[in-house]
C-alpha cells in the first residue's frame, strides 16, 4: 500500500462536507468514498476521520442519526445541515481561488 | 441557527455522558467491523484482519479520546471536577474550612448588612414612595443655623418654585387612641392634603385627602389609617371606611386605609395614621399655626423635577426666601430656607444616623480587608502544607494554568459559602439596628434590594479573587526539586516567601489597631456625654403624664386635677418635691419658641431675636435640682390673675442684658410683656452636646397646658413611686391611665442613643477585627515554628534554654505586631478625624485612646504568639534533627 498523500490542514473538513453533500453517510462510507473518488490517491487516515466528524457535528455543520447500514448493521449516518451546505459553498469557492492562484504561480515559474 | 444543532449536543455530552460514550463505541465498532469484512474479503484470515483493522484506525482508545476532545466540554467538566475536588479538600480539613468560611461570612455579612441599612434608612427610606432619588427636604434657617419652617412660607414656596415637581408637608405627631377600653399613644403624621398624591401611594381602601382638606381650622376631622392599625386594632374590618375613631378625644372619620408596607415618611418611626394639616390644633396645640408665619412647625419634602440638581433648587428656593424676607420682615427677617438631601434630613433620625453610617462603611471595609488577609493567609499556609500534592500533580503533567484554576476554584467555593452565609446574616440583621436603641420604639428597617445585592456581589468577586489568587501567587514559584526536599529546614525570621505572609499579618494588625483607636475614642466620647452634668439631677427624678385631653378634660377641670394631684404626691412618703412642666428636657417634644424683645436691647438690623421657653409650675427648679442664682422661683401666686413673670438662664443674661442683673427688667413673649423675677443656671435642653443657649421659663398657670409632665423627686425606687402615683391618680379619676414612668437619666440615655449605637457598632467590629488579627498572627507564628523546627532543635541542642527559645519566638511575633502598630498609629492620626462629629469633647488624637489601643493590641498579640512559642520549647532536639 503506497503511503497516502498527507492532507493539507483543513482539507479533510472540505472533503467530508463535499462527500456528505451527495447523500447522508456513515464514517466508514465517507472514508471509502473519498478513497474511490480520488482514485485511491487520497487515503483518509482513519484515525483522523472520526475526530473530524465529531468536530463538524459539534460545530453544527453536520448532524448525526442512527440507522441501518446496507449490510444490516446499526450505523451512525451523518448528513449536511443547511448551515453546513452554506459553509461548504464558501469553503469550496475559497479552495478554488486558492488552487487556481497556486496553479498560476506554478505555471509562471515553469 | 447553528445553536439549534449545537445545544442539544453539548447538553448531551454534559449530562448524558455515558450515552455519548456508548454511541462513540458503537460507531467505531461499526467501522472496525466493516474494515474487518473488507480485509477478510481481500483474503486475510479473521484474526489477522481484526489486528490490521485496529492498526488502520490507529488505536481505538486514542481515537475515542480525540473525539471526546472535540466535544468541547472539557472546560466545564474540569470546572466541575475542580469543584468536587475543592469540596473534598474542604471536607478533609473541616477546622480550616469552618474558620475560613466563618471569617468570610462575617466580612461579607457585615458589609451587606451595612449596605442594607444605608439603603433602607438613608437612601430609599420610604417603601412604596415613588422617585425617592429626587426627594429632598426643607428646613428654615436663621443666621445659617437650621430652624423650622412655617406653613405660609411653604405655601409660597410651593406656589412659586418652578424646579419643584411637588412639595408636601409631613410632621410627626402623637395622639391617644382609645379603642374599646384600651388607650394608647400612637405615632402619626400631620400632612398636607396633597400628601398621598405627591408620594404616589394610593390607599387600598377609601381615598386620600381632597385638595382643600388642609384648610380651615379644625374643619376636616378625617384620618387615613395604616394597614397595620387596620389589621391589629380594627381586625381588618372591610366596612371600616366611614366609621369614626377618637384621636385625643376628637372624633375623626376614617376615610382610607394605606397599603401594606407603607410606613409613612419619617426615618426611625412607623406611622399609624395621617391627618390633614387643618387638624393641627388638635394634635400639636397652638391656635393659629396655619396662618402664622412665625410658627415654624412644618417639616417639608420636595420632589425635584427630573434633571434638577439640589444646587439649582437651593438657588431658586433661596431667592423665594429672600423675597419673603423682604415682604414679611416682622417674621422672616434674617431667615432663609435650606434644601437637604434625604440622607441628611435634620428633622428625623436620618441626620443623626448619617455620621454613624459613614463610619460604619469604612469600618466594615476594614473588617473585610482583614478577613481577606486572614483567609488568604490561611490558604497560603495550607498551600504550603499541600506543596507535595501540587508538586506531584505538576510532575504528572498538570499545567500551571490548571493548578491555578483549581486554587481559584477553591477560593471561589470558600467565598461562595461565605457569601451565602453573609447574605443570610445581612437578611437576619436587616432589622437589628433598632435593638441597639434602648427602651424605645424605633423602626429602622434595612432593605436588601437590587443595588445592595449588586454591591454585595462585587464584594464577593473581589474577595474571591483575593483569597484565591494569594496562594496561587505563591505556588507560581513552585520548583519541582526544591519542594521534594524536607520542609523543616527554614530559619526563624528568615526572609524569602515569609515576607508575604508577614505583610498580611502586619496589614491585619494595622487595620485592627485603627479600629481599636476609633472604638476607644468613641467610647471615651460616650462616657463624656453621659457623665456631663446636664444641669439638673437625673437619677432621683421621675417623670410621667396622663392623657387628660383624651379623657375629655377642659382647662378648668385640668387645673383642679393638677392642683389636687400634686398636693397628694407631695404628701407621699419619700417624695421631696414635685412639679409640672409642659416639656421634658432632652425629650422628644419641642419647647415653645417665640420672637422676643428685651428692654434696653437693640437687636442688629437684620436679626429678629427668638428664644425657647418651658412652661413650669411652682417648685420646678427645686424638683429638677436646677440652682436658682438670684431672684425667686414661681409661686402659686403667679397665676392667671397676676402679672406675667419669667425666669431666665445665664446665657440669656449674657446675650441680652450684657451680664447685668435682669431682675425687674421686661421681656416680650408672644407680644406680651413679662417681668423677669429670677435667674437660674444653664442646663441642657435638647441634647447633651449642645452649646449653651438662651432659654427662659414662664409660669404654667399663665401659659396653660392641659397635659403637662409631672416630675417627682423622691428617695423611693421607681416601682414604689409608680404604684403610689397610680393609686393617687385613680383616687381622683378612676378611668384615667398613667403613661410609662422613667427617670431623667433614662431620658438622657435615650437622647444619646445615637452615640451608643456608634460605640456599639464600632466596638463590636473593633473586637472582631482584634480577634481576626489574633488568629492571623497565631497562624503565621505556628506555621513558622513548625517550619523552623530544625533550627530551633539545633539551638536547643547547642544549649539554648527554654526561655531563650520562648523569647526568640515571642520577639519575632512582637516585631510583626509593633510594625503593624507603628503604621497603624500613623494612619490613625490621619483617619480618626473622620469621627469628627461623633466625638464630644474628645480630641481625635487623644493620647489615652492610642495608649489603650496599643496596650490591648500588644496583649492580644502576646497571647496569640504564646501558644506557638510554648510549642517551640517542646520541640525534641533529637527528633527535629533526625527528621532530615
Amino acid at each position: 500500500m503506497a503511503k497516502p498523500t498527507d492532507l493539507v490542514q483543513g482539507t479533510l473538513d472540505l472533503l467530508i462536507l463535499r462527500t456528505l453533500a451527495l447523500q447522508p453517510m456513515h464514517g466508514w462510507g465517507v472514508a471509502r468514498r473519498i478513497r474511490q473518488v480520488s482514485k485511491e490517491v487520497l487515503q483518509v487516515h482513519q484515525g483522523a476521520l472520526y475526530p473530524a466528524l465529531h468536530r463538524l457535528e459539534q460545530q453544527g455543520w453536520i448532524r448525526a442519526k442512527w440507522g441501518e447500514s446496507e449490510n444490516n448493521r446499526r450505523a451512525k449516518y451523518y448528513s449536511l445541515t443547511p448551515d453546513g451546505a452554506k459553509y461548504l459553498r464558501q469553503e469550496q469557492a475559497q479552495w478554488e481561488r486558492l488552487s487556481s492562484a497556486i496553479g498560476l504561480v506554478l505555471e509562471m515559474s515553469s | 441557527m447553528r445553536w439549534y444543532y449545537k445545544l442539544p449536543l453539548r447538553l448531551r455530552s454534559l449530562f448524558r455522558k455515558d450515552r455519548a460514550e456508548l454511541d462513540l463505541s458503537d460507531e467505531l465498532q461499526f467501522h472496525l467491523q466493516n474494515q474487518i469484512d473488507e480485509f477478510v474479503a481481500e483474503g486475510m484470515n479473521p484474526q489477522e484482519a481484526r489486528r490490521a483493522a485496529r492498526q488502520a484506525l490507529g488505536g481505538v482508545e486514542q481515537v475515542k479520546e480525540e473525539c471526546r476532545d472535540m466535544r468541547r466540554t472539557n472546560l466545564i467538566e474540569n470546572f466541575l471536577q475542580d469543584v468536587r475536588f475543592g469540596f473534598r479538600m474542604l471536607r478533609r480539613s473541616p477546622g480550616f474550612s469552618i474558620l475560613a468560611i466563618l471569617c468570610l461570612t462575617l466580612g461579607i455579612g457585615a458589609n451587606a448588612a451595612v449596605f442594607s441599612w444605608v439603603e433602607g434608612i438613608l437612601l430609599r427610606p420610604y417603601p412604596l414612595v415613588s422617585h425617592q432619588e429626587r426627594l429632598v427636604t426643607l428646613t428654615g434657617t436663621v443666621r445659617d443655623e437650621k430652624d423650622g419652617t412655617s406653613w405660609p412660607d411653604l405655601l409660597d414656596v410651593q406656589r412659586s418654585c418652578t424646579l419643584c415637581e411637588t412639595l408636601f408637608v409631613s410632621k410627626i405627631t402623637g395622639a391617644t387612641l382609645s379603642i374599646g377600653d384600651r388607650a394608647q399613644v400612637m405615632t402619626g403624621s400631620i400632612v398636607s392634603a396633597n400628601y398621598f398624591d405627591a408620594i404616589g401611594v394610593h390607599p387600598v381602601l377609601g381615598r386620600g385627602f381632597e385638595p382643600d382638606e388642609d384648610t380651615g381650622r379644625n374643619a376636616h376631622p378625617l384620618v387615613v389609617i395604616s394597614y397595620h392599625l387596620w389589621q391589629t386594632r380594627f381586625k381588618g374590618d372591610p366596612e371600616i371606611i366611614g366609621k369614626t375613631q377618637r384621636f385625643d378625644n376628637i372624633v375623626h372619620t376614617i376615610i382610607g386605609v394605606a397599603p401594606e408596607g407603607f410606613y409613612g415618611t419619617f426615618v426611625g418611626r412607623s406611622m399609624e395614621y395621617w391627618v390633614p394639616a387643618s387638624m393641627l390644633e388638635v394634635f400639636d396645640g397652638g391656635s393659629d399655626k396655619l396662618e402664622d408665619r412665625g410658627a415654624r412647625w412644618a417639616e417639608a419634602y420636595v420632589r425635584l423635577k427630573p434633571g434638577v440638581t439640589r444646587n439649582q433648587a437651593q438657588q431658586e428656593i433661596s431667592a423665594i426666601a429672600a423675597r419673603l424676607e423682604a415682604e414679611y420682615p416682622a417674621t422672616n427677617r434674617g431667615r432663609g430656607i435650606k434644601v437637604w438631601p434625604l440622607w441628611q434630613t435634620p428633622f428625623n433620625h436620618a441626620g443623626h444616623l448619617l455620621p454613624t453610617f459613614e463610619i460604619m462603611v469604612v469600618v466594615t471595609m476594614f473588617v473585610l480587608l482583614i478577613v481577606c488577609a486572614n483567609v488568604g493567609n490561611l490558604l497560603l499556609v495550607r498551600s504550603f502544607a499541600r506543596r507535595h500534592e501540587m508538586t506531584v500533580r505538576l510532575a504528572l503533567g498538570a499545567g500551571p494554568g490548571r493548578l491555578l484554576r483549581q486554587l481559584v476554584t477553591e477560593g471561589l467555593l470558600l467565598s461562595a459559602c461565605g457569601a451565602a452565609g453573609g447574605m443570610l446574616m445581612a437578611y437576619w440583621c436587616r432589622h437589628a439596628l433598632v435593638l441597639l436603641f434602648p427602651g424605645d420604639v424605633m423602626y429602622l428597617p434595612g432593605q436588601i434590594d437590587g443595588r445592595v445585592l449588586g454591591l454585595s456581589a462585587t464584594i464577593y468577586l473581589v474577595v474571591t479573587l483575593a483569597v484565591g489568587l494569594v496562594p496561587a501567587f505563591q505556588t507560581r514559584h513552585l520548583a519541582l526539586a526544591e519542594t521534594l526536599k524536607t520542609e523543616a529546614s527554614a530559619v526563624m525570621g528568615a526572609r524569602g516567601q515569609a515576607w508575604f505572609r508577614s505583610s498580611l499579618v502586619i496589614l491585619q494588625v494595622t487595620l485592627s489597631f485603627i479600629l481599636l483607636v476609633g472604638g476607644t475614642l468613641l467610647m471615651q466620647s460616650l462616657h463624656k456625654i453621659r457623665t456631663t452634668d446636664p444641669g439638673f439631677t437625673t437619677t432621683r427624678v421621675f417623670d410621667t403624664w396622663m392623657p387628660l385631653v383624651a379623657a375629655g378634660y377642659d382647662a378648668q377641670r385640668a387645673k383642679t386635677f393638677q392642683d389636687e394631684l400634686v398636693r397628694r404626691v407631695r404628701a407621699l412618703t419619700g417624695v421631696e418635691a414635685a412639679a409640672y412642666a409642659r416639656a421634658v428636657p432632652l425629650g422628644y417634644g419641642s419647647f415653645s419658641s417665640t420672637p422676643i424683645a428685651v428692654d434696653g436691647y437693640e437687636p442688629p438690623p437684620n436679626e429678629q431675636p427668638t428664644a425657647e421657653y418651658n412652661e413650669v409650675s411652682p417648685g420646678y427648679f427645686v424638683t429638677l435640682g436646677i440652682p436658682l442664682l438670684s431672684g425667686r422661683e414661681f409661686t402659686r401666686a403667679d397665676d392667671e390673675n397676676a402679672a406675667r413673670v419669667a425666669i431666665v438662664n445665664q446665657t440669656m443674661i449674657a446675650r441680652y442684658w450684657r451680664g447685668q442683673n435682669p431682675i425687674g427688667q421686661r421681656l416680650q413673649v408672644k407680644g406680651n410683656w413679662v417681668q423677669v423675677v429670677g435667674v437660674v443656671k444653664d442646663s441642657k435642653y435638647y441634647s447633651m452636646d449642645e452649646a449653651p443657649r438662651p432659654f427662659f421659663y414662664v409660669s404654667l398657670r399663665q401659659y396653660f397646658a392641659i397635659e403637662p409632665v409631672i416630675h417627682i423627686r423622691t428617695t423611693q425606687p421607681l416601682q414604689t413611686i409608680q404604684t403610689a402615683l397610680i393609686r393617687e391618680v385613680r383616687a381622683l379619676d378612676s378611668d384615667l391611665s398613667v403613661y410609662e414612668m422613667i427617670t431623667l437619666q433614662e431620658q438622657v440615655d435615650r437622647s444619646t442613643s445615637h452615640e451608643l449605637v456608634a460605640v456599639a457598632l464600632v466596638g463590636l467590629f473593633g473586637g472582631l477585627a482584634l480577634l481576626l488579627a489574633g488568629i492571623g498572627l497565631y497562624g503565621v507564628m505556628s506555621y513558622s515554628v513548625s517550619q523552623s523546627s530544625r533550627e530551633l532543635g539545633l539551638r536547643m541542642a547547642l544549649g539554648a534554654s527554654t526561655s531563650n527559645v520562648l523569647r526568640l519566638v515571642l520577639l519575632r511575633g512582637l516585631l510583626l505586631t509593633t510594625t503593624g502598630i507603628v503604621i497603624g498609629i500613623a494612619l490613625a492620626m490621619l483617619l480618626t478625624r473622620l469621627l469628627g462629629n461623633l466625638l464630644y469633647q474628645v480630641s481625635p488624637r487623644d493620647p489615652l485612646a492610642f495608649a489603650a489601643a496599643f496596650a490591648v493590641m500588644t496583649l492580644a498579640s502576646l497571647a496569640a504568639c504564646f501558644l506557638p512559642a510554648w510549642r517551640a520549647t517542646r520541640i525534641d532536639p533529637i527528633q527535629a534533627l533526625r527528621a532530615e
